[in-house]
């Protein structure tokens, strides 16, 4: 039984130092083709001996395909792709048929947004379509094809980073979920907020988010299930309203966590109080 | 196999020399050893490109595209046909030009194209890829090795330096396009690793300094006509590597010089449309124009 807290405990320990490991980017890994007006921290490697390591171990995830691709439809990563993978992440987020959706569009994607598709963009990831669906140019008709609502808001108020929206989505049962992300350039997003909540989400790899019950044991708990179900964590951000009170977090694993793991995950964690699998 | 072998152009040439293997194949053997995928994944996946590629080039070469804005289309149509009436520019270049323009047509117009390393200038290296590989029947197999050794030299550059407007100007977006393409028909035409790389390296010197000022932020103007130019520089470049011309400044240091302007470069000239042609008073009145489609 010692022992096998003892394992258990490492295990937290190596979350937390992946965990950490992402936060002092701030991004996610893969930023190369970097948007307007916007620049990572890391875009210069540091003669720090740390920083210049870490940003080694970064680079080392580049692909081949990162240089050559993606396959997207046009005519912008950041103002298109982009948009597209926003969306559609919050399709997931909500998890359920969606009625209606409505868009606010910040920065550079209020001000050329139309002229880049941006709007097609994000009804297409609502509708479940990828980046290179050709299909996104069509994405009006389909949406009225499906009975979706679609509203658009261009506003001028400033905001962190140029390409920046606001998706408030209503479910066929009612429910709206809110969320806000940015496209970061090169097709590469973050969700930066969830119902208020401010999180970090990149989409990059299969993801969990939990929310749960902010009471100790609660990390431990979900990062053994998944050590069990044989889930790899590559990330982990815990994010919280107050202490207390409800928190969420965001997993990101080498493999995905299919539905039949899900429900184990719900049976075996009492805290959960949802989750969505991106 | 060295995890450094990306670290430089030196490093790189030095290992394919080793070795005995070509840029593409260095390439290929690095993707392999992340670990993710197998060799066989990785070339399919590679090929899956060179379809999307041809697809763009011909729809864009033979269907009537314009972009959403209504400011691009059917320019490289006009530019393909006249490629057979003798042009200034040899039928050759002109048709990879035209090819090149073809996809960024197709781009704007929302079609399905693939970055290389941008959207921006994804026209260039299928347009030279794909022209000369008809020129030279070279097989498919062929090209898909073609775009890995395209994938190293931006793979260099963006280690390196950068492949963004946004970061660097046009010069890292369509200039870095454009050694790519060199690079990569300097390998099939049996160029040695050493020569591709300075024929990228031309290639870049060629349009140092060139800024990125997209007219009302759309990838159109300059965009799709820089990719003419961008194929033509990687076949001009290629030739006169391939005739024994070498680059006096190695490929490393055009990296570093082409990194060192880039960050030089106001941030009017980075992608914010602020500056250069975006600021003429054409480019400001069709600006003007978009807002208010926008705010429709």
């Amino acid at each position: 039984m010692v022992g096998s807290r003892a394992i258990e405990s490492r295990e937290s320990c190596q979350i937390l130092t992946e965990a950490a490991l992402s936060g002092i980017f701030g991004v996610p890994r893969g930023n190369l083709k970097g948007a307007t007006d916007w620049e990572p921290t890391w875009s210069q490697p540091s003669t720090d001996g740390c920083a210049a390591f870490l940003f080694e171990v970064t680079m080392e995830q580049y692909s081949v395909f990162d240089i050559i691709g993606p396959r997207m439809t046009g005519p912008s990563s950041s103002h298109t792709a982009g948009a597209v993978r926003l969306s559609h992440t919050v399709r997931h987020i909500v998890g359920k048929p969606i009625s209606k959706v409505q868009f606010t569009l910040y920065g550079s994607f209020a001000e050329t947004g139309r002229g880049h598709g941006t709007d097609k963009a994000l009804i297409a990831g609502i509708l479940g379509l990828y980046p290179d669906d050709a299909r996104i140019k069509d994405a009006y008709q389909m949406a009225a094809d499906a009975d979706l609502l679609v509203d658009f808001e261009y506003s001028d108020e400033p905001v962190e980073h140029p390409n920046t929206v606001r998706i408030l989505a209503t479910d066929i049962d009612g429910e709206d979920t809110e969320a806000v992300g940015q496209s970061i350039g090169g097709g590469k997003i973050l969700i930066t907020e969830i119902n208020g909540l401010d999180v970090e989400l990149t989409g990059d790899y299969p993801t969990i988010i939990i929310r749960h019950q902010d009471v100790p044991g609660v990390i431990a708990e979900v990062s053994h299930v998944l050590a069990q179900l044989n889930i790899n964590i590559a990330f982990m951000r815990v994010f919280r309203h107050d202490r207390g009170e409800d928190a969420y977090m965001c997993i990101e694993t080498d493999t995905p966590v299919t539905k039949d793991m899900q429900t184990i995950i719900l049976s075996l964690c009492k805290s959960i109080q949802q989750l969505f699998a991106i | 196999m060295s995890s450094r072998m990306f670290d430089s152009g030196k490093a790189l040439v030095e290992y394919c020399n080793e070795q005995h293997i070509t840029l593409g194949e260095a390439m290929l053997r690095r993707e392999v050893a992340m670990g993710e995928h197998s060799r066989e994944e990785i070339e399919r996946d590679m090929c899956a490109n060179l379809e999307v590629m041809r697809s763009s080039v011909r729809k864009g070469l033979t269907e009537r595209v314009e972009s959403v804005s209504g400011l691009s289309g059917g320019e490289a149509m006009l530019l393909f046909r006249y490629s057979k009436y003798n042009p200034f520019t040899g039928d050759n270049t002109c048709r990879a030009a035209a090819s090149a323009m073809a996809v960024v047509e197709v781009n704007a117009a929302m079609g399905c194209i693939v970055a290389a390393p941008t959207a921006g200038a994804s026209g260039i290296l299928p347009g030279v890829l794909l022209e000369c590989g008809v020129e030279r029947s070279w097989t498919d197999a062929q090209l898909v090795e073609g775009l890995f050794a395209a994938g190293a030299v931006g793979m260099l550059f963006a280690k390196n330096a950068t492949i963004s407007g946004a970061d660097g100007g046009c010069q890292a977006e369509t200039g870095v396009a454009s050694a790519m393409a060199a690079a990569a028909i300097v390998e099939l035409a049996g160029g040695s690793p050493d020569q591709c790389l300075d024929a990228a390296a031309m290639t870049i010197k060629n349009v140092l300094g060139l800024v990125c000022d997209p007219v009302a932020g759309l990838v159109e103007c300059p965009c799709i006509k820089r990719n003419a130019l961008g194929a033509a520089n990687a076949m001009l470049c290629a030739d006169m590597t391939l005739c024994g011309i070498t680059s006096l400044i190695p490929f490393d240091e055009v990296v570093s010089a082409m990194y060192a302007v880039g960050k030089d470069m106001r941030k009017e000239y980075r992608e914010t449309a602020k500056g250069g042609l975006a600021m003429t008073p054409t480019g400001k009145k069709v600006a003007q124009r978009m807002k208010r489609i926008n705010s429709k």
